[in-house]
């Protein structure tokens, strides 16, 4: 991944604009924003992070490639789509933030503690191993994260939620062992794989 | 004036037959008001109603006509008696509906209607019908002065409409600013790239057009006379001089860019890299001839970045360069990037800004930009380094909040908007030192008040900007494109094709004898009666539209088709020489007298409002027909300017036991709304001189009142009047009364 970002640096030079434009999801509507600043205004969590929306595609366009793509600025991006909705530009934003996350986390600058980025590459994984998502992996390997002690203080912690669970069927222990998976499950990586292949030559990755 | 024979009609329509007893308005008009003839009709604008006054002024040889009816800015058409002298006593706005119904104030509301139909009778008889100004000439010929391209709009708008025109260019060449950019930013769909000036086709068809001569390097030399007689000297170069007569001139001397030179912190004239707006077209139209893109001028290298400076020695409010934005210069950035994007995407951008202004369908050119890759910055730009060929742009990126941001350029353009040629400022001409006098006059106007076009701000000429956008303070004489504000080709276009018809409208009824706007068609004009004249000047220098000149022997000189009827002069005169047919210090002075004022042990007041007819009197008017009421112990008489609000009316009313004077006005000073333009200032200053006046008759000074009233203040007049009668309650009534 590393090799991925340093052949980007070389192709793209001091262009980052334009390799946000080629590589990143949505990435062309970057250069249509016109500063005017809603999208801040209107995110939930603008005041609680580094680098809102407009100043993300502002540091863009001034070819701040490092400080964007270390950020953990745009992993902090709920969803929510106040911004989209409201932009009177029309820009996808929360396209372009997850975007931006998963372009910096392919090149490897995605700051690796980021908790959101942990989740995402968890869930991800989980999902795309058996076809379908395995909550209690998930919730096991979530809680372990940290390590097996603060794993243990942490489904020490939450016990009773476990046992309701348990108690209402909504969590089979066996799970763990094998869990069930889905059809044709090669089929799935098949079809990921291509996909893979399709979004690298569009954008123009080597690998 | 033996032969006047006057007449009053009385309506009883619109509901005055049951709110008042006109059989007692009738009564009064006969005995009091001494008509001849006095007629009560049910409704007197019908067919039948007219026919009966259309039918005494025939039959009866009635010359003077009273009609107490509706207001006197209702119904014109149908009380249209252009052979007669017609006052008009505003019963149904000014009594019936501006005061409740009920039979208590019955009274008070008869007392009004009575009062009204007094001054009315007393008015007539004091008025004569106007014939029209005699002084006039008739020539249709429209002289326009700039040969860029608001001058050749005006030129072409002017001879599609059927008039001759003489356009004269003080350079070798027709075009102006225009015909020295290599493209325009586009004025229609879809908004997305620079098009073709379309100067060259322009130029042509003026050159082609039978109707329009073309002066070139030519200057106007002097101007002398009036609407549809100015007397025109035009200087050629070589010395020669030709004279010519014309009925209305169009300025349209356009701009100058902001010297560049002044602003060395941005590099201005420290590297030829660092170019204005009109440099950059230079290079883009030398590059287009050569088939080649443009090159960096200090060395013919390639230009790799280009960085464009928005506000250059604009929008200062440090007092050094130009306070105004000029409103082109970013929609004409976003044109010049692109002429570098559409020769080549790898080109670098940047436009640096503060805020992009890009009104109307400029929006889409500014997405176009964006789409094109064009870098748009907010920053504050605090200097360009010059070091050999490159350029080091230093900025605060407000955005990121990086006070040390900074672009290497090759070559740098800097906004710096328009600055207007109107000539010499005349109010500062006069007490400017000889050797600062260096603006050389454009029209050279041999008016009294000074060789040019008063100047409103910043050096663009005067004009109402909401009523009259394309008028200036000379009759006549219109203002057209950059020279009245900073503007584009596109808005150049509009503005032009409107002042070549104000100027056509001005020239038309200047013919006929008639004022132009805002009395548009008015007959009357200004009379003095020189024997009485002291020479004092006061008319001369306080007439807004310099319409007065001087004779040798300094009497004043009226020249009537340049006056405007404001009755400013009259208001002025301190000998009361200046008068009107139709309005004089007689008539309105004969309408105070005439008010019936009750004594001092009856509690009522008596106030006096001079309302201005073209914003104070409408208010009134609509505040009645949204039956706002107020005080019925006022008499309103309409002005047509506060500035012909002579003092005498004050002292005669106060003298009369009136218990105050209303004066309203529109707003004025720097954002005045005037529609004379200096009139209600004039008003209101000399009413601040009418204090002694009253300290002599022992009066207290809140007696007379200025008021700026807005014609859509129609909640509010009747709010101002019934908090002034409170007032007046609090002070008492005028110890005057008795006296009169
Ligand atoms: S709302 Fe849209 S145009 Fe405005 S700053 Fe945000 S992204 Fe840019
Ligand atoms: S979608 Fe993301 S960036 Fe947009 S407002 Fe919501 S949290 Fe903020
Ligand atoms: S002051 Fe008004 S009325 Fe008098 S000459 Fe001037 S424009 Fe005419
Ligand atoms: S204001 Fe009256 S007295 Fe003075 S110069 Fe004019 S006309 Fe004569």
């Amino acid at each position: 991944m590393g090799d991925l970002n340093v052949e980007a640096v070389e192709r793209y030079r001091n262009n980052f604009l334009k390799e946000v434009e080629e590589r990143v999801e949505e990435g062309h509507w970057v250069k249509m924003c016109m500063q005017c600043g809603v999208c801040s205004g209107s995110c939930p969590f603008g005041p609680h992070w580094a680098h809102p929306p407009q100043e993300l595609f502002m540091m863009i366009r001034a070819g701040r490639r490092e400080e964007v793509l270390t950020s953990d600025s745009m992993w902090m991006c709920t969803s929510c789509y106040n911004c989209v909705v409201r932009c009177p530009r029309q820009l996808p934003i929360t396209q372009i933030m997850h975007g931006l996350a998963t372009y910096a986390h392919r090149l490897g600058l995605a700051p690796k503690n980021q908790p959101t980025r942990k989740f995402s590459v968890l869930f991800w994984n989980n999902c795309t191993r058996t076809g379908r998502v395995n909550e209690l992996k998930l919730t096991l390997g979530l809680y372990f994260s940290d390590g097996f002690i603060a794993g243990i203080k942490k489904a020490w912690a939450l016990r009773h939620i476990g046992l309701g669970l348990l108690l209402a069927k909504r969590l089979n222990p066996f799970e763990l062992i094998k869990g069930h998976g889905c059809k044709d499950k090669k089929g799935i990586h098949a079809m990921l794989k291509k996909a893979y292949e399709i979004e690298n030559r569009r954008k123009g990755f080597s690998s | 004036m033996s032969e006047m024979k006057a007449a009053a009609y009385i309506c009883r329509g619109c509901g005055i037959g049951e709110r008042v007893d006109t059989a007692q308005m009738a009564k009064i008009a006969q005995k009091e008001g001494k008509m001849q003839l006095v007629r009560e009709h049910d409704f007197l604008c019908s067919a039948e109603g007219v026919k009966v006054i259309r039918d005494d002024i025939e039959k009866e040889g009635v010359t003077h006509l009273v009609i107490a009816a509706c207001s006197r800015r209702a119904k014109t058409e149908a009380f249209h008696f252009p052979t007669v002298a017609v006052a008009r006593a505003n019963i149904r706005e000014g009594v019936i509906w501006s005061q409740p119904e009920d039979e208590e104030q019955r009274e008070v509301r008869q007392e009004m209607a009575d009062d009204y139909v007094r001054m009315a009778c007393a008015e007539v008889k004091k008025m004569k019908q106007p014939a029209g100004n005699p002084n006039v000439g008739h020539s249709k010929r429209l002289l326009v002065v700039g040969g860029g391209v608001s001058g050749m709009t005006a030129a072409r708008e002017a001879s599609k409409a059927g008039y001759q025109v003489t356009l004269v260019e003080k350079t070798g060449a027709l075009g102006g600013w225009a015909a020295r950019l290599w493209r325009r930013v586009p004025d229609r769909e879809p908004y997305r790239d620079p098009i073709d000036t379309g100067v060259q086709q322009l130029i042509e068809s003026i050159q082609q057009d039978p109707n329009i001569e073309v002066r070139l390097n030519s200057v106007v030399a002097s101007t002398s006379g009036a609407p549809g007689r100015f007397t025109v000297k035009i200087a050629t170069e070589s010395g020669d001089c030709v004279s010519d007569e014309f009925g209305a001139i169009v300025q349209a001397t356009g701009f100058t860019t902001y010297d560049i030179a002044k602003l060395p912190e941005l590099g201005g004239g420290k590297s030829p890299n660092v170019v204005d707006q009109a440099g950059l077209e230079k290079l883009a139209l030398e590059a287009a001839e050569n088939g080649q893109p443009i090159r960096r001028p200090s060395d013919g290298a390639e230009v790799k970045t280009v960085v464009f400076i928005q506000c250059a020695g604009q929008r200062d409010d440090t007092g050094k360069h130009l306070p105004y934005c000029s409103g082109h210069c970013c929609a004409t950035s976003i044109k010049q990037a692109m002429y570098f994007k559409d020769a080549n995407p790898d080109v670098d951008t940047v436009v640096i800004y503060t805020d992009l202004r890009v009104p109307g369908n400029g929006e889409d050119f500014y997405r176009s930009g964006q789409a094109k890759g064009v870098t748009f910055t907010k920053g504050k730009v605090s200097g360009v380094e010059v070091d050999g060929g490159r350029c080091k742009v230093n900025f605060h990126d407000l955005i990121l909040d990086d006070k040390n941001a900074h672009v290497e350029a090759d070559l740098v353009v800097l906004a710096t908007g328009q600055v207007p040629v109107s000539g010499v400022d005349i109010e500062k001409h006069q007490d400017m030192p000889e050797e600062q006098r260096k603006a050389i006059s454009v029209l050279n106007l041999q008016y009294r008040q000074g060789p040019d076009l008063p100047q409103l701000k910043y050096g663009f000429t005067d004009s109402h900007f909401i009523c009259f956008p394309y008028e200036t303070r000379r009759t006549g004489i219109y203002a057209a494109g950059p020279v009245r504000r900073p503007m584009d080709i596109a808005q150049a276009l509009e503005d032009a094709t409107g002042a070549a018809l104000k100027a056509i409208q001005a020239m038309e009824n200047a013919g006929l004898g008639r004022a132009a706007h805002p009395r548009s068609g008015d007959l009357s004009y200004p009379i003095v009666r020189l024997d009485g004249c002291t020479q004092c000047k006061r008319c001369t220098v306080e007439c807004p539209f310099g319409a007065i000149d001087e004779d040798e022997k300094r009497y004043p000189v009226f020249n009537e088709s340049r006056c405007r009827r404001c009755g400013t002069c009259m208001g002025a005169c301190p000998v009361r020489v200046i008068s009107f047919e139709n309005y004089s210090v007689d008539t309105v002075g004969a309408q105070i007298k005439a008010v019936d004022i009750p004594d001092e042990f009856s509690e009522k007041p008596r106030i006096l409002v001079l309302a201005c007819e073209n914003d104070a009197y409408p208010a009134l008017d609509m505040a009645g027909m949204g039956r706002h009421h107020y005080s019925p112990f006022v008499r309103v008489i309409p002005v047509r300017c506060l500035g012909s609000v002579n003092t005498i009316w004050v002292t005669d009313a106060l003298n009369a036991g009136y218990d105050g004077v209303m004066l309203m006005g529109c707003k004025h000073g720097e954002d005045y709304q005037c529609h004379f333009v200096k009139g209600s200032e004039l008003a209101t200053y000399r009413m601040s001189k009418i204090d002694d006046t009253l300290k002599q008759l022992a009066l207290e000074t809140e007696r007379v009142a200025s008021y700026e009233v807005a014609i859509t203040d129609i909640a509010r007049v009747p709010q101002l009047i019934n908090d002034y009668v409170a007032k007046i309650n609090e002070i008492g009534l005028s110890p005057m009364k008795g006296f009169g």
